[in-house]
């Protein structure tokens, strides 16, 4: 099996999939010849061609248009937008129109989307670049949300969401692009979306979590164990459809929960996960669900990015929190 | 009738330029400006090329967040700038920050804005800009309702905004100079085309003939113009913003100008789109050199300006790095409490958790 940074296994998924399938499409700004302002797409273009992989004018509105059209005409377009602030200029084309799709023409087209999107803090982006918007499209019916943490999963995810005959909008998180190695296997795998990993066992409290905050999670349940405190981690993976199945499991077991996002705090996704928590699981809880997040600001970017961000010292005062109810 | 009268064209357009790369000036066409004012350009140009590079080198130690290098557009910025009133209004893009500083805004805001401080962005009450809008077509939109505000309070001002060859393919920059044109707006509307947007060239950007074309389907007066000729710039914006003062409507520049280097320094490598031989083809038009030789002529440029100017601008660079990196760090709390007029209770409540952090 091959090493590879999370970057080079998305490209990988892209490749074995632009190879598997002609109706493959890789478009977006600067995709092409350069390969991305992240050299994600690097190489793509000179193994396929331009008409498979090619860049776009500068418009976002445009590429999420031109995705929902190559859509109806049965292609499988992969539509990168650059940074994740710009998707509030192809907001119609991703929210109100691919969504709905599929219910719109009564099943006759679908959208068999997947719009990339770099995103997530702790890089000195600047503004518009690094924030969470999983809510925004957690809340948006019609489009899965699939968020990787590790290049094993981010490869497999991204292969399973090309096959997805429904637009999957894929965050991929700046900070993880090039911070460390995993075996990856060469060739095709899916890793399907909609299924939670449970990324470390314990039996006190069980932190939700995905993306970057896996890390963060994981290194404060290791402080946690030496001080006696039995953490485990869910990587949520995929944040619509949630896979509440594998959360109440979990909660069952250790009676307590926090949920860490990078994202603001007010009616993002720990908000719908508490939510179905309390739905689903009440009655096995010993103390409140509680959320380690982001104030309800706009990203700080620069300065103070970093004391904005969640980071182990907060997630282990949660912990610290419910255990102590 | 002609077989093709059916067709709408447009015809050849020849772009404006004033200074041939020699040096010398079409007398007819020559801007009506004084010897303190040609000396002035020419001392800002050079002054924002000295920034600049400076500016390069201080993001490379860390010192700066977000810098988009300038050099080669100098006459672009600074030409276009010069031309206008101080009460005339500027809604620049990223790479845009020489015009509203040299319209005001002091330069170690600019630094605290790159450095991601939100004071950077505390513009002074007398300037009138936007800070640089991130969201390319953005600021095309917003000027027209800048315009807009203007002409309903019967100011006799116009409001510039700019952006680049990739940013008129946002479908903000039709919507902006649609409405302008329905609006009849005080507008300047200057795409800097320096050939590329990051990595795509213009070729593959659109296929019209001219980026300047694209304002005639919008109604409005739309030009051609050498970016590199400092002269021409401020001539097209000295032309534009008689018109929008005169309630003429707006106009379009399509700016011909080359960046010297790379997108931004985050990261982008021209050697991977550009070739040595385009780039030396564009050393040949550089806008300082240019404008240097038609001073020279007329003894109103010397060496010892050229040394002094750069000694200034250094110097000025460092001690405005240094107010920046002396202001106070901004904190959580100041951030929550810049949210809302009044900080609602949730917001408080966070701003209590922070503040009881920091106290212990
Ligand atoms: C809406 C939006 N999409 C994409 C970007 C990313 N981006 C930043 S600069 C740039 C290229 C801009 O090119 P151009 O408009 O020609 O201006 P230049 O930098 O060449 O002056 C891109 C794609 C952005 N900032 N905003």
């Amino acid at each position: 099996m091959a090493q590879m940074t999370m970057i080079e296994a998305i490209k990988d998924g892209m490749r074995v999939e632009l190879e598997r399938d002609e109706n493959v499409l890789l478009f977006g700004e600067d995709v092409g010849h350069v390969g991305g302002v992240f050299r994600a797409t690097e190489g793509l273009q000179k193994q396929f061609g331009e008409d498979r992989v090619f860049d776009t004018p500068l418009a976002e509105s445009g590429i999420g248009g031109l995705a929902l059209g190559l859509g109806v005409q049965g292609f499988r377009p992969i539509a990168e937008i650059q940074f994740i602030g710009f998707i509030f200029e192809a907001m119609d084309s991703i929210c109100a129109q691919a969504s709905r799709m599929r219910y719109r023409s009564g099943g006759k087209y679908n959208s068999p989307i997947t719009f990339r999107t770099p995103f997530g803090g702790g890089v000195h982006a600047p503004e518009l670049h690094t924030d969470s918007l999983e809510g925004l499209m957690m809340q948006t019916p019609g489009i899965k949300v699939v968020i990787p943490s590790n290049p094993y999963d981010a490869k497999g995810l991204l292969i399973s969401a090309i096959r997805d005959n429904d637009p999957v909008f894929f965050m991929e998180h700046l900070k993880l692009y090039r911070s460390f190695r995993d075996e990856v296997p060469e060739g095709e795998y899916t890793v399907p979306i909609g299924k939670a990993n449970v990324v470390r066992e314990g039996s006190d409290v069980t932190i939700i979590t995905y993306g970057n905050m896996v890390h963060t999670s994981l290194k404060a349940a290791e402080e946690l164990e030496k001080q006696g405190v039995q953490a485990e981690v869910i990587d949520l993976r995929t944040l619509m459809p949630l896979d509440i199945d594998t959360i109440v499991q979990s909660v069952k077991k250790t009676n307590r929960a926090i949920v860490v996002q990078e994202a603001q705090k007010t009616s993002g996704a720990a908000a719908e996960i508490m939510a179905q928590i309390n739905e689903k699981a009440i009655l096995h809880l010993e103390a409140p669900v509680i959320r380690v997040t982001a104030p309800d600001t706009v990203v700080a970017f620069g300065q103070i990015e970093k004391e904005w961000l969640p980071n182990e010292k907060k997630v282990i005062a949660g912990v610290k929190e419910v255990i102590n109810f | 009738m002609d077989k093709a009268s059916y067709e709408v064209r447009t015809n050849k357009v020849e772009l404006l330029s004033i200074l041939s790369l020699d040096g010398t000036v079409n007398k007819e066409l020559m801007p009506n400006l004084s010897d303190d004012q040609l000396r002035e350009l020419m001392r800002r140009m050079v002054f924002t090329r000295t920034w600049d590079q400076r500016a390069i080198s201080l993001q490379r130690q860390g010192r700066l967040g977000f810098y988009a290098p300038v050099s080669g557009q100098e006459a672009s910025m600074v030409g276009s700038e010069f031309a206008l009133n101080k009460e005339d209004f500027v809604c620049p893009g990223y790479r845009d920050m020489p015009q509203i500083v040299w319209h005001g805004l002091p330069m170690y805001q600019a630094f605290l804005y790159s450095k991601g401080h939100q004071h950077g962005g505390e513009v002074p009450e007398d300037v009138n800009v936007l800070m640089p809008q991130i969201i390319i077509g953005a600021q095309i939109v917003q000027s027209a309702g800048v315009a807009m505000g203007l002409k309903k309070r019967g100011k006799k001002n116009v409001v510039i905004t700019y952006t680049g060859d990739g940013g008129s393919s946002q479908g903000d920059f039709y919507e902006g100079m649609n409405f302008a044109g329905a609006f009849k707006l005080p507008v300047i509307f200057v795409v800097q085309n320096n050939g590329y947007a990051i990595s795509t060239p213009s070729s593959k950007q659109t296929a019209a003939e001219t980026i300047a074309q694209k304002g005639l389907a919008a109604g409005i007066k739309s030009v051609q113009v050498d970016g590199m000729d400092v002269l021409a710039m401020y001539k097209a914006v000295q032309d534009a913003a008689e018109r929008g003062r005169n309630g003429e409507g707006a106009t379009l520049i399509e700016a011909i100008t080359y960046r010297f280097g790379p997108h931004s320094m985050s990261g982008d490598d021209p050697t991977k789109y550009r070739t040595k031989d385009e780039e030396s083809e564009w050393a040949l038009k550089d806008p300082i050199v240019r404008f240097r030789k038609y001073l020279e002529t007329k003894n109103l440029w010397s060496e010892d300006d050229e040394k002094n100017t750069i000694e200034d601008a250094k110097q000025t660079v460092a001690d405005q790095i240094k107010k920046a990196e002396s202001t106070a760090k901004m904190t959580i709390p100041d951030l929550i409490d810049s949210m809302f007029e009044t900080t609602p209770p949730h917001l408080e409540e966070q701003k209590k958790a922070y503040l009881e952090k920091e106290g212990n």
